[in-house]
Protein backbone atom coordinates (compact mmCIF):
# COMPACT_ATOMS: atom_id res chain seq x y z
CA UNK A 1 0.00 0.00 0.00
CA UNK A 2 1.06 3.97 -0.85
CA UNK A 3 1.17 6.17 1.67
CA UNK A 4 -1.45 8.74 1.31
CA UNK A 5 -1.25 11.85 0.16
CA UNK A 6 -2.44 15.03 -0.38
CA UNK A 7 -5.66 15.46 -2.72
CA UNK A 8 -4.17 16.06 -6.02
CA UNK A 9 -0.29 15.46 -4.35
CA UNK A 10 -0.12 11.83 -6.29
CA UNK A 11 2.28 13.13 -9.79
CA UNK A 12 0.33 11.79 -11.90
CA UNK A 13 -2.86 13.52 -10.83
CA UNK A 14 -1.16 16.60 -10.59
CA UNK A 15 0.34 16.57 -14.00
CA UNK A 16 -3.40 15.53 -15.39
CA UNK A 17 -4.78 18.57 -13.67
CA UNK A 18 -2.00 20.88 -14.77
CA UNK A 19 -2.30 19.65 -18.14
CA UNK A 20 -6.15 19.88 -18.61
CA UNK A 21 -5.87 23.76 -17.37
CA UNK A 22 -3.28 24.67 -19.42
CA UNK A 23 -5.54 23.20 -22.80
CA UNK A 24 -8.51 24.83 -21.28
CA UNK A 25 -7.01 27.99 -21.01
CA UNK A 26 -5.28 27.75 -24.17
CA UNK A 27 -8.35 26.63 -26.28
CA UNK A 28 -10.80 29.07 -24.36
CA UNK A 29 -8.71 32.18 -23.68
CA UNK A 30 -5.67 32.12 -25.46
CA UNK A 31 -6.73 30.73 -29.17
CA UNK A 32 -9.63 33.51 -29.36
CA UNK A 33 -7.23 36.21 -28.75
CA UNK A 34 -4.54 34.73 -31.05
CA UNK A 35 -7.37 34.58 -33.94
CA UNK A 36 -7.58 38.07 -33.59
CA UNK A 37 -4.38 38.93 -34.83
CA UNK A 38 -4.18 36.08 -37.09
CA UNK A 39 -7.56 37.07 -38.83
CA UNK A 40 -6.42 41.06 -38.34
CA UNK A 41 -2.83 40.38 -40.99
CA UNK A 42 -5.15 37.62 -42.98
CA UNK A 43 -5.07 40.60 -46.07
CA UNK A 44 -1.38 41.78 -44.99
CA UNK A 45 0.00 44.65 -43.33
CA UNK A 46 -0.84 47.16 -46.05
CA UNK A 47 -4.99 46.16 -46.23
CA UNK A 48 -4.51 46.57 -42.46
CA UNK A 49 -2.74 49.80 -41.81
CA UNK A 50 -5.82 50.55 -44.52
CA UNK A 51 -7.95 49.57 -42.00
CA UNK A 52 -6.72 51.21 -39.42
CA UNK A 53 -6.19 54.74 -40.84
CA UNK A 54 -9.37 55.00 -43.12
CA UNK A 55 -11.65 58.33 -41.69
CA UNK A 56 -14.29 56.51 -40.32
CA UNK A 57 -11.96 54.24 -38.03
CA UNK A 58 -10.03 57.60 -37.13
CA UNK A 59 -13.66 59.34 -35.92
CA UNK A 60 -14.03 56.20 -34.42
CA UNK A 61 -11.26 56.09 -32.11
CA UNK A 62 -11.41 59.80 -31.82
CA UNK A 63 -14.97 59.03 -30.25
CA UNK A 64 -14.00 56.46 -28.37
CA UNK A 65 -10.92 58.48 -26.66
CA UNK A 66 -12.93 61.36 -25.78
CA UNK A 67 -16.01 58.98 -24.00
CA UNK A 68 -13.04 57.07 -21.80
CA UNK A 69 -11.69 60.57 -21.21
CA UNK A 70 -14.98 61.77 -19.47
CA UNK A 71 -16.17 59.14 -18.08
CA UNK A 72 -13.08 57.50 -16.43
CA UNK A 73 -12.70 60.82 -14.77
CA UNK A 74 -16.21 61.07 -13.37
CA UNK A 75 -15.89 57.15 -12.14
CA UNK A 76 -12.86 58.27 -10.07
CA UNK A 77 -14.13 61.40 -8.19
CA UNK A 78 -17.28 59.07 -7.80
CA UNK A 79 -15.32 56.35 -6.47
CA UNK A 80 -12.92 58.02 -3.98
CA UNK A 81 -15.99 60.21 -2.29
CA UNK A 82 -18.55 56.75 -2.19
CA UNK A 83 -15.01 54.90 -0.78
CA UNK A 84 -14.60 57.88 1.79
CA UNK A 85 -17.91 58.10 3.09
CA UNK A 86 -18.36 54.21 3.43
CA UNK A 87 -14.39 53.58 4.64
CA UNK A 88 -14.07 56.12 7.06
CA UNK A 89 -17.17 56.47 8.97
CA UNK A 90 -19.94 54.39 10.05
CA UNK A 91 -23.73 54.59 9.41
CA UNK A 92 -26.33 52.63 8.99
CA UNK A 93 -27.45 51.39 5.78
CA UNK A 94 -23.68 51.21 4.54
CA UNK A 95 -23.99 47.31 3.06
CA UNK A 96 -27.29 48.39 1.49
CA UNK A 97 -24.94 51.53 -0.39
CA UNK A 98 -22.09 49.02 -1.32
CA UNK A 99 -24.89 46.77 -2.92
CA UNK A 100 -26.33 49.56 -4.74
CA UNK A 101 -23.26 50.86 -5.78
CA UNK A 102 -22.10 47.03 -6.82
CA UNK A 103 -26.03 47.07 -8.70
CA UNK A 104 -24.86 47.68 -12.40
CA UNK A 105 -22.22 45.13 -12.63
CA UNK A 106 -25.51 42.21 -12.59
CA UNK A 107 -26.94 44.93 -14.79
CA UNK A 108 -27.48 43.86 -18.42
CA UNK A 109 -25.73 46.86 -20.37
CA UNK A 110 -28.72 46.48 -22.84
CA UNK A 111 -30.46 47.16 -19.98
CA UNK A 112 -28.19 50.14 -19.11
CA UNK A 113 -28.44 51.75 -22.41
CA UNK A 114 -32.02 51.26 -22.68
CA UNK A 115 -33.08 52.99 -19.08
CA UNK A 116 -31.42 56.19 -20.83
CA UNK A 117 -33.00 55.76 -24.12
CA UNK A 118 -36.80 55.67 -22.09
CA UNK A 119 -35.68 58.79 -19.91
CA UNK A 120 -34.23 61.11 -23.00
CA UNK A 121 -34.88 59.51 -26.36
CA UNK A 122 -37.96 60.73 -28.75
CA UNK A 123 -40.41 58.54 -26.48
CA UNK A 124 -38.56 59.45 -23.28
CA UNK A 125 -40.13 61.05 -20.29
CA UNK A 126 -37.92 64.07 -21.02
CA UNK A 127 -37.56 64.15 -25.07
CA UNK A 128 -40.17 66.25 -25.99
CA UNK A 129 -38.89 68.84 -23.63
CA UNK A 130 -35.49 68.38 -24.99
CA UNK A 131 -36.25 68.25 -28.72
CA UNK A 132 -37.59 71.87 -27.74
CA UNK A 133 -34.61 73.11 -26.63
CA UNK A 134 -32.76 71.59 -29.15
CA UNK A 135 -30.30 69.46 -26.74
CA UNK A 136 -29.78 65.80 -28.21
CA UNK A 137 -28.72 63.06 -25.41
CA UNK A 138 -29.99 59.86 -27.54
CA UNK A 139 -28.10 59.05 -30.95
CA UNK A 140 -25.24 61.57 -29.71
CA UNK A 141 -22.08 61.98 -27.32
CA UNK A 142 -23.88 62.56 -23.80
CA UNK A 143 -25.87 58.96 -24.20
CA UNK A 144 -22.82 57.57 -25.22
CA UNK A 145 -20.77 59.33 -21.87
CA UNK A 146 -24.06 58.19 -19.92
CA UNK A 147 -24.33 54.62 -20.68
CA UNK A 148 -20.27 54.17 -20.37
CA UNK A 149 -20.49 55.63 -17.35
CA UNK A 150 -23.51 53.70 -15.77
CA UNK A 151 -21.75 50.12 -16.62
CA UNK A 152 -18.25 51.06 -15.38
CA UNK A 153 -20.09 52.48 -12.19
CA UNK A 154 -18.54 49.89 -9.83
CA UNK A 155 -15.44 49.73 -10.85
CA UNK A 156 -13.15 52.13 -9.40
CA UNK A 157 -15.41 52.66 -5.89
CA UNK A 158 -15.02 48.56 -5.88
CA UNK A 159 -11.45 48.48 -5.53
CA UNK A 160 -11.18 51.40 -2.81
CA UNK A 161 -13.27 50.63 -0.47
CA UNK A 162 -12.17 47.34 0.60
CA UNK A 163 -8.48 48.87 0.85
CA UNK A 164 -9.54 51.77 2.97
CA UNK A 165 -11.64 49.52 5.38
CA UNK A 166 -8.75 47.74 5.83
CA UNK A 167 -6.35 50.95 6.18
CA UNK A 168 -8.83 52.18 8.61
CA UNK A 169 -8.47 56.08 9.97
CA UNK A 170 -6.02 56.22 12.14
CA UNK A 171 -3.01 57.85 9.80
CA UNK A 172 -6.05 60.58 8.62
CA UNK A 173 -6.66 61.23 12.71
CA UNK A 174 -3.19 61.28 13.30
CA UNK A 175 -2.47 63.92 10.01
CA UNK A 176 -5.87 66.04 11.71
CA UNK A 177 -4.55 65.85 15.05
CA UNK A 178 -0.63 67.77 13.98
CA UNK A 179 -2.82 70.07 12.83
CA UNK A 180 -3.51 69.52 8.49
CA UNK A 181 -6.56 70.35 6.64
CA UNK A 182 -8.83 67.92 5.64
CA UNK A 183 -8.23 68.29 1.78
CA UNK A 184 -4.04 68.19 2.95
CA UNK A 185 -5.04 65.07 4.96
CA UNK A 186 -6.58 63.63 1.84
CA UNK A 187 -3.96 64.62 -0.51
CA UNK A 188 -0.64 63.53 1.51
CA UNK A 189 -2.06 60.70 3.41
CA UNK A 190 -4.49 58.58 2.35
CA UNK A 191 -3.80 59.68 -1.63
CA UNK A 192 -0.55 57.53 -1.08
CA UNK A 193 -1.99 54.89 0.51
CA UNK A 194 -4.87 53.69 -1.92
CA UNK A 195 -2.69 55.07 -5.28
CA UNK A 196 -1.93 51.41 -6.50
CA UNK A 197 -5.89 50.55 -5.85
CA UNK A 198 -6.60 53.79 -7.48
CA UNK A 199 -4.87 53.10 -10.46
CA UNK A 200 -5.85 49.46 -10.61
CA UNK A 201 -9.45 50.51 -10.75
CA UNK A 202 -8.91 53.38 -13.11
CA UNK A 203 -7.34 50.30 -15.39
CA UNK A 204 -10.26 48.24 -15.62
CA UNK A 205 -12.93 50.71 -15.63
CA UNK A 206 -10.64 52.52 -18.70
CA UNK A 207 -10.82 49.24 -20.28
CA UNK A 208 -14.62 48.58 -20.00
CA UNK A 209 -15.35 52.11 -21.05
CA UNK A 210 -13.15 52.04 -24.31
CA UNK A 211 -14.72 48.57 -25.17
CA UNK A 212 -18.28 48.65 -23.93
CA UNK A 213 -20.30 47.57 -26.63
CA UNK A 214 -24.11 46.56 -25.33
CA UNK A 215 -25.12 49.63 -23.85
CA UNK A 216 -23.35 52.26 -26.11
CA UNK A 217 -25.10 50.14 -29.35
CA UNK A 218 -28.37 51.03 -27.97
CA UNK A 219 -28.00 55.04 -27.23
CA UNK A 220 -25.08 55.28 -30.11
CA UNK A 221 -28.14 54.90 -33.19
CA UNK A 222 -24.71 54.08 -35.13
CA UNK A 223 -24.31 57.19 -37.17
CA UNK A 224 -21.04 56.20 -38.98
CA UNK A 225 -18.25 58.78 -38.09
CA UNK A 226 -20.31 60.84 -35.42
CA UNK A 227 -21.72 58.30 -32.72
CA UNK A 228 -19.98 54.94 -33.70
CA UNK A 229 -17.30 54.09 -30.97
CA UNK A 230 -14.39 51.62 -32.34
CA UNK A 231 -16.60 48.60 -30.72
CA UNK A 232 -19.36 49.59 -32.96
CA UNK A 233 -17.17 50.27 -36.11
CA UNK A 234 -15.83 46.76 -35.51
CA UNK A 235 -19.46 45.58 -35.51
CA UNK A 236 -20.47 47.46 -38.73
CA UNK A 237 -16.95 46.24 -40.55
CA UNK A 238 -18.25 43.07 -39.50
CA UNK A 239 -21.74 43.01 -40.86
CA UNK A 240 -20.54 44.36 -43.86
CA UNK A 241 -18.50 40.83 -44.17
CA UNK A 242 -15.21 43.39 -44.63
CA UNK A 243 -13.62 41.04 -41.73
CA UNK A 244 -10.04 41.94 -42.60
CA UNK A 245 -10.98 44.86 -41.60
CA UNK A 246 -13.24 44.49 -38.57
CA UNK A 247 -9.97 42.07 -37.10
CA UNK A 248 -7.51 44.91 -38.06
CA UNK A 249 -9.72 47.44 -35.99
CA UNK A 250 -10.36 44.80 -33.23
CA UNK A 251 -7.02 43.90 -32.95
CA UNK A 252 -6.62 47.63 -31.91
CA UNK A 253 -8.57 47.19 -28.57
CA UNK A 254 -7.51 43.68 -28.27
CA UNK A 255 -3.75 45.26 -27.89
CA UNK A 256 -5.40 47.57 -25.42
CA UNK A 257 -6.83 44.53 -23.47
CA UNK A 258 -2.95 43.04 -23.55
CA UNK A 259 -1.48 46.51 -22.25
CA UNK A 260 -4.37 46.59 -19.29
CA UNK A 261 -3.47 43.08 -18.65
CA UNK A 262 0.49 43.65 -18.08
CA UNK A 263 0.63 46.51 -16.05
CA UNK A 264 -2.31 45.00 -14.01
CA UNK A 265 0.08 42.12 -13.24
CA UNK A 266 2.95 44.42 -13.01
CA UNK A 267 1.05 46.32 -9.96
CA UNK A 268 0.07 42.78 -8.49
CA UNK A 269 3.99 41.64 -9.05
CA UNK A 270 5.79 44.15 -8.07
CA UNK A 271 3.68 45.93 -5.30
CA UNK A 272 2.60 42.71 -3.80
CA UNK A 273 -0.82 44.33 -4.42
CA UNK A 274 -3.54 41.40 -4.89
CA UNK A 275 -7.12 42.09 -6.47
CA UNK A 276 -9.91 43.01 -3.93
CA UNK A 277 -13.15 41.34 -5.43
CA UNK A 278 -13.79 39.22 -8.14
CA UNK A 279 -15.38 41.57 -11.03
CA UNK B 1 -17.51 8.33 14.89
CA UNK B 2 -16.56 9.10 11.60
CA UNK B 3 -19.03 11.85 10.71
CA UNK B 4 -18.64 13.58 14.18
CA UNK B 5 -15.03 13.78 12.96
CA UNK B 6 -15.05 15.26 9.15
CA UNK B 7 -17.69 17.63 10.87
CA UNK B 8 -15.21 19.25 13.18
CA UNK B 9 -12.50 19.46 10.21
CA UNK B 10 -15.14 21.36 7.88
CA UNK B 11 -15.42 23.28 10.81
CA UNK B 12 -11.79 24.09 11.44
CA UNK B 13 -11.52 24.76 7.88
CA UNK B 14 -13.83 26.90 7.76
CA UNK B 15 -12.80 28.47 10.62
CA UNK B 16 -9.01 29.07 8.96
CA UNK B 17 -9.29 32.30 8.02
CA UNK B 18 -9.19 34.92 10.87
CA UNK B 19 -8.70 37.74 8.63
CA UNK B 20 -9.60 40.85 10.83
CA UNK B 21 -10.49 44.41 10.24
CA UNK B 22 -8.60 46.66 12.53
CA UNK B 23 -10.88 47.99 15.17
CA UNK B 24 -12.55 50.96 14.72
CA UNK B 25 -14.00 53.67 17.27
CA UNK B 26 -17.62 54.95 17.21
CA UNK B 27 -16.74 58.37 16.86
CA UNK B 28 -14.78 60.15 13.79
CA UNK B 29 -12.74 63.22 13.22
CA UNK B 30 -11.91 62.48 9.92
CA UNK B 31 -13.95 65.77 8.30
CA UNK B 32 -15.90 65.30 4.71
CA UNK B 33 -18.90 63.01 5.66
CA UNK B 34 -21.38 65.41 4.63
CA UNK B 35 -20.23 66.25 1.20
CA UNK B 36 -18.53 62.53 -0.02
CA UNK B 37 -21.77 61.26 1.42
CA UNK B 38 -23.74 64.13 -0.13
CA UNK B 39 -22.09 63.46 -3.51
CA UNK B 40 -22.10 59.42 -3.65
CA UNK B 41 -26.13 60.01 -2.91
CA UNK B 42 -26.63 62.26 -5.77
CA UNK B 43 -24.33 60.61 -7.97
CA UNK B 44 -25.85 57.23 -8.09
CA UNK B 45 -29.46 58.52 -7.77
CA UNK B 46 -28.79 60.33 -10.55
CA UNK B 47 -26.97 57.87 -12.70
CA UNK B 48 -28.37 54.37 -11.40
CA UNK B 49 -31.04 54.72 -9.86
CA UNK B 50 -33.22 56.98 -11.19
CA UNK B 51 -32.90 55.68 -14.38
CA UNK B 52 -33.65 52.07 -13.40
CA UNK B 53 -36.59 53.21 -11.42
CA UNK B 54 -37.95 54.82 -14.77
CA UNK B 55 -37.84 51.53 -16.61
CA UNK B 56 -39.92 49.86 -13.54
CA UNK B 57 -42.54 52.83 -13.67
CA UNK B 58 -43.23 52.65 -17.76
CA UNK B 59 -43.58 48.82 -16.83
CA UNK B 60 -45.80 49.60 -14.73
CA UNK B 61 -47.75 52.29 -16.93
CA UNK B 62 -48.39 49.61 -19.03
CA UNK B 63 -50.96 47.33 -16.73
CA UNK B 64 -50.62 43.79 -16.14
CA UNK B 65 -52.62 42.18 -19.17
CA UNK B 66 -50.33 44.11 -21.82
CA UNK B 67 -47.27 43.65 -19.74
CA UNK B 68 -47.72 39.80 -19.63
CA UNK B 69 -48.75 39.95 -23.57
CA UNK B 70 -45.27 41.41 -24.47
CA UNK B 71 -43.44 40.50 -21.76
CA UNK B 72 -44.37 36.73 -21.85
CA UNK B 73 -44.82 36.48 -25.21
CA UNK B 74 -43.89 33.27 -27.03
CA UNK B 75 -40.75 34.66 -28.34
CA UNK B 76 -39.69 36.45 -25.31
CA UNK B 77 -40.37 32.89 -23.62
CA UNK B 78 -38.14 31.45 -26.17
CA UNK B 79 -35.66 33.93 -25.51
CA UNK B 80 -35.61 33.55 -21.68
CA UNK B 81 -35.53 29.88 -21.88
CA UNK B 82 -32.21 30.15 -24.70
CA UNK B 83 -30.45 33.13 -22.05
CA UNK B 84 -31.25 30.96 -18.85
CA UNK B 85 -30.54 27.53 -20.45
CA UNK B 86 -26.82 28.98 -21.75
CA UNK B 87 -26.35 30.48 -18.88
CA UNK B 88 -26.56 27.91 -16.43
CA UNK B 89 -25.09 25.52 -18.95
CA UNK B 90 -22.08 27.38 -18.89
CA UNK B 91 -21.74 28.83 -15.12
CA UNK B 92 -22.09 25.12 -14.59
CA UNK B 93 -19.04 24.50 -16.78
CA UNK B 94 -17.00 27.05 -15.42
CA UNK B 95 -17.79 26.29 -12.07
CA UNK B 96 -15.91 23.06 -12.99
CA UNK B 97 -13.44 23.92 -15.21
CA UNK B 98 -13.04 26.95 -13.18
CA UNK B 99 -12.33 25.51 -9.62
CA UNK B 100 -10.41 23.32 -11.53
CA UNK B 101 -7.93 26.44 -12.52
CA UNK B 102 -8.17 27.33 -9.32
CA UNK B 103 -6.72 24.16 -7.51
CA UNK B 104 -3.99 24.45 -10.04
CA UNK B 105 -3.04 27.97 -9.38
CA UNK B 106 -2.89 27.66 -5.68
CA UNK B 107 -1.57 24.13 -5.42
CA UNK B 108 0.72 23.39 -7.90
CA UNK B 109 3.75 25.52 -9.45
CA UNK B 110 4.81 24.82 -12.85
CA UNK B 111 6.33 27.19 -15.61
CA UNK B 112 4.69 29.77 -17.11
CA UNK B 113 2.02 29.82 -14.00
CA UNK B 114 2.09 33.14 -13.80
CA UNK B 115 1.44 34.17 -16.98
CA UNK B 116 -1.49 31.92 -17.60
CA UNK B 117 -2.57 33.07 -14.42
CA UNK B 118 -2.23 36.51 -15.75
CA UNK B 119 -4.55 35.66 -18.41
CA UNK B 120 -7.33 34.31 -16.57
CA UNK B 121 -8.35 38.02 -16.84
CA UNK B 122 -8.23 38.86 -20.24
CA UNK B 123 -12.33 38.48 -20.45
CA UNK B 124 -12.60 41.63 -17.75
CA UNK B 125 -10.32 43.52 -20.62
CA UNK B 126 -11.10 42.46 -24.20
CA UNK B 127 -14.00 44.12 -25.33
CA UNK B 128 -16.95 41.83 -25.52
CA UNK B 129 -17.29 41.78 -29.17
CA UNK B 130 -13.57 41.50 -30.06
CA UNK B 131 -14.26 38.55 -28.02
CA UNK B 132 -17.67 37.38 -29.98
CA UNK B 133 -15.90 38.20 -33.82
CA UNK B 134 -13.08 36.35 -32.93
CA UNK B 135 -15.13 33.30 -31.13
CA UNK B 136 -17.23 33.34 -34.53
CA UNK B 137 -14.06 33.23 -36.63
CA UNK B 138 -12.66 30.20 -34.57
CA UNK B 139 -16.09 28.14 -34.28
CA UNK B 140 -17.75 28.44 -38.00
CA UNK B 141 -18.00 25.70 -39.86
CA UNK B 142 -14.80 26.51 -41.72
CA UNK B 143 -12.87 28.30 -38.95
CA UNK B 144 -9.82 26.32 -36.95
CA UNK B 145 -11.94 24.38 -34.17
CA UNK B 146 -15.46 24.42 -36.21
CA UNK B 147 -13.74 22.90 -39.12
CA UNK B 148 -13.03 19.82 -36.97
CA UNK B 149 -16.97 19.18 -35.71
CA UNK B 150 -18.41 20.20 -39.30
CA UNK B 151 -17.19 16.56 -40.61
CA UNK B 152 -18.92 15.09 -37.70
CA UNK B 153 -22.24 16.67 -38.48
CA UNK B 154 -22.13 18.84 -34.59
CA UNK B 155 -22.52 23.02 -35.69
CA UNK B 156 -21.16 25.18 -33.00
CA UNK B 157 -21.23 28.82 -34.54
CA UNK B 158 -24.83 29.99 -35.13
CA UNK B 159 -26.33 27.57 -32.24
CA UNK B 160 -26.76 27.42 -28.76
CA UNK B 161 -23.87 25.45 -28.07
CA UNK B 162 -22.19 28.57 -29.69
CA UNK B 163 -23.39 30.98 -26.98
CA UNK B 164 -22.68 28.73 -24.63
CA UNK B 165 -19.07 28.81 -25.74
CA UNK B 166 -18.94 32.64 -25.71
CA UNK B 167 -20.67 32.34 -22.12
CA UNK B 168 -18.15 29.98 -20.86
CA UNK B 169 -15.19 33.14 -22.40
CA UNK B 170 -16.52 35.95 -20.73
CA UNK B 171 -17.34 33.98 -17.24
CA UNK B 172 -14.79 32.11 -16.51
CA UNK B 173 -13.13 34.59 -14.16
CA UNK B 174 -15.49 35.56 -11.98
CA UNK B 175 -15.24 31.84 -10.92
CA UNK B 176 -11.98 31.29 -10.64
CA UNK B 177 -11.18 34.72 -8.63
CA UNK B 178 -13.56 33.91 -6.27
CA UNK B 179 -12.40 30.48 -5.71
CA UNK B 180 -8.95 31.05 -5.33
CA UNK B 181 -8.12 33.51 -2.31
CA UNK B 182 -10.11 30.73 -0.31
CA UNK B 183 -8.78 27.62 -1.16
CA UNK B 184 -5.12 29.41 -0.34
CA UNK B 185 -6.60 29.99 3.00
CA UNK B 186 -8.07 26.18 3.42
CA UNK B 187 -5.26 24.90 6.29
CA UNK B 188 -3.07 21.90 5.07
CA UNK B 189 -2.46 20.61 8.55
CA UNK B 190 -6.09 19.80 8.59
CA UNK B 191 -5.73 17.67 5.43
CA UNK B 192 -3.04 16.30 6.70
CA UNK B 193 -4.66 15.34 10.11
CA UNK B 194 -7.64 14.04 8.30
CA UNK B 195 -5.70 11.62 5.99
CA UNK B 196 -3.65 10.76 9.00
CA UNK B 197 -7.17 9.79 10.52
CA UNK B 198 -7.46 7.18 7.57
CA UNK B 199 -9.23 9.39 5.38
CA UNK B 200 -8.80 8.64 1.24
CA UNK B 201 -7.58 12.02 -0.48
CA UNK B 202 -10.80 12.10 -2.65
CA UNK B 203 -12.80 11.92 0.92
CA UNK B 204 -10.24 14.50 2.03
CA UNK B 205 -11.46 17.07 -0.76
CA UNK B 206 -15.14 16.52 -0.82
CA UNK B 207 -15.46 16.34 2.89
CA UNK B 208 -13.24 18.78 4.17
CA UNK B 209 -11.78 21.06 1.15
CA UNK B 210 -15.39 20.99 -0.69
CA UNK B 211 -17.21 22.32 2.05
CA UNK B 212 -14.97 25.62 2.79
CA UNK B 213 -15.15 26.32 -0.43
CA UNK B 214 -18.18 26.21 -1.37
CA UNK B 215 -19.51 29.66 -0.27
CA UNK B 216 -16.95 30.70 -2.44
CA UNK B 217 -17.80 28.32 -5.96
CA UNK B 218 -21.12 29.37 -5.06
CA UNK B 219 -21.04 33.01 -5.18
CA UNK B 220 -18.64 32.57 -8.10
CA UNK B 221 -21.11 30.57 -9.78
CA UNK B 222 -23.81 33.69 -9.04
CA UNK B 223 -21.77 36.14 -10.33
CA UNK B 224 -21.08 34.23 -13.64
CA UNK B 225 -24.48 33.13 -14.17
CA UNK B 226 -25.44 37.31 -13.76
CA UNK B 227 -23.01 38.37 -16.02
CA UNK B 228 -23.94 35.61 -18.53
CA UNK B 229 -27.69 36.05 -18.51
CA UNK B 230 -27.22 39.93 -19.28
CA UNK B 231 -24.37 39.39 -21.90
CA UNK B 232 -24.98 40.75 -25.46
CA UNK B 233 -21.80 41.36 -27.73
CA UNK B 234 -19.95 38.24 -27.30
CA UNK B 235 -22.63 36.26 -27.91
CA UNK B 236 -24.82 38.43 -31.03
CA UNK B 237 -21.69 37.64 -33.74
CA UNK B 238 -21.81 33.49 -32.61
CA UNK B 239 -25.26 33.18 -31.62
CA UNK B 240 -26.97 33.39 -35.16
CA UNK B 241 -29.93 35.05 -33.76
CA UNK B 242 -33.07 32.79 -35.40
CA UNK B 243 -36.41 33.66 -33.22
CA UNK B 244 -37.08 31.25 -31.05
CA UNK B 245 -33.67 29.19 -31.40
CA UNK B 246 -31.36 31.08 -31.15
CA UNK B 247 -32.19 34.25 -29.94
CA UNK B 248 -30.63 35.64 -26.89
CA UNK B 249 -33.08 38.40 -24.10
CA UNK B 250 -31.08 41.33 -24.77
CA UNK B 251 -30.68 40.98 -28.25
CA UNK B 252 -34.51 40.64 -28.43
CA UNK B 253 -34.85 43.99 -26.50
CA UNK B 254 -32.64 46.04 -29.13
CA UNK B 255 -35.02 44.37 -32.19
CA UNK B 256 -38.00 45.20 -30.33
CA UNK B 257 -36.24 49.00 -29.55
CA UNK B 258 -35.28 49.40 -33.15
CA UNK B 259 -38.94 48.41 -34.29
CA UNK B 260 -40.32 51.08 -31.76
CA UNK B 261 -42.02 48.62 -29.77
CA UNK B 262 -40.79 50.46 -26.65
CA UNK B 263 -43.49 48.12 -24.55
CA UNK B 264 -42.00 44.53 -25.75
CA UNK B 265 -38.60 46.05 -24.69
CA UNK B 266 -39.34 47.88 -21.45
CA UNK B 267 -41.44 44.51 -20.59
CA UNK B 268 -38.46 42.54 -20.98
CA UNK B 269 -35.97 44.64 -19.96
CA UNK B 270 -38.17 44.36 -16.65
CA UNK B 271 -37.55 40.55 -16.30
CA UNK B 272 -34.09 40.66 -16.81
CA UNK B 273 -33.56 43.16 -14.00
CA UNK B 274 -35.63 41.25 -11.98
CA UNK B 275 -33.42 38.38 -11.90
CA UNK B 276 -30.03 40.75 -11.73
CA UNK B 277 -32.12 41.59 -8.14
CA UNK B 278 -32.34 37.79 -7.39
CA UNK B 279 -28.79 37.22 -8.72
CA UNK B 280 -27.87 40.14 -6.21
CA UNK B 281 -29.86 38.72 -3.22
CA UNK B 282 -28.51 35.27 -3.82
CA UNK B 283 -24.94 36.46 -3.40
CA UNK B 284 -25.66 38.48 -0.52
CA UNK B 285 -27.22 35.70 0.85
CA UNK B 286 -24.74 33.41 0.45
CA UNK B 287 -21.97 35.84 1.86
CA UNK B 288 -24.73 36.50 4.81
CA UNK B 289 -24.75 32.30 5.85
CA UNK B 290 -20.92 32.27 5.33
CA UNK B 291 -20.00 35.18 7.40
CA UNK B 292 -22.59 33.24 9.98
CA UNK B 293 -20.91 30.16 9.68
CA UNK B 294 -17.44 31.55 10.75
CA UNK B 295 -18.31 33.27 12.89
CA UNK B 296 -20.34 30.41 15.01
Amino acid sequence: MSAPSLPGDAPSVRLGLILVAVLFIGFFLVLPLVAVFAQALAKGLAAYGAAIIEPDAVAAIKLTLLVAAISVPLNVVFGVCAAWAVAKFDFRGKSILVTLIDLPFSVSPVVAGLVYVLLFGAQGWFGPWLMEHGVRIIFAVPGLVLATILVTFPFVARELIPLMQEQGRADEEAALALGASGFRTFLRVTLPNIKWGLLYGVLLCNARAMGEFGAVSVVSGHLRGLTNTVPLHVEILYNEYNFAAAFAVASLLALLALVTLVLKTSLEWKFGYSHRSAR
Amino acid sequence: MEIALSRQLQMQAALAPPRRRARRSRKSIVPGFGLTMGFTLTWLSLIVLLPLSALFIRAAGLGWSEFLAVGLSERALAAYRVSFGTAIAAASINAVSGLLCAWVFVRYEFPGKRVLNAMIDLPFALPTAVAGIALTALYSPNGWIGRFFEPLGIKIAYTPIGITIALIFISLPFIVRSVEPVLADVRKDVEEAALSLGARPWQVFLRVILPAILPALLTGFALALARAIGEYGSVIFIAGNMPYKSEIAPLLIVTQLEQYEYAAATAIATVLLLASFAMLLLINGIQTWTSRKVEQ
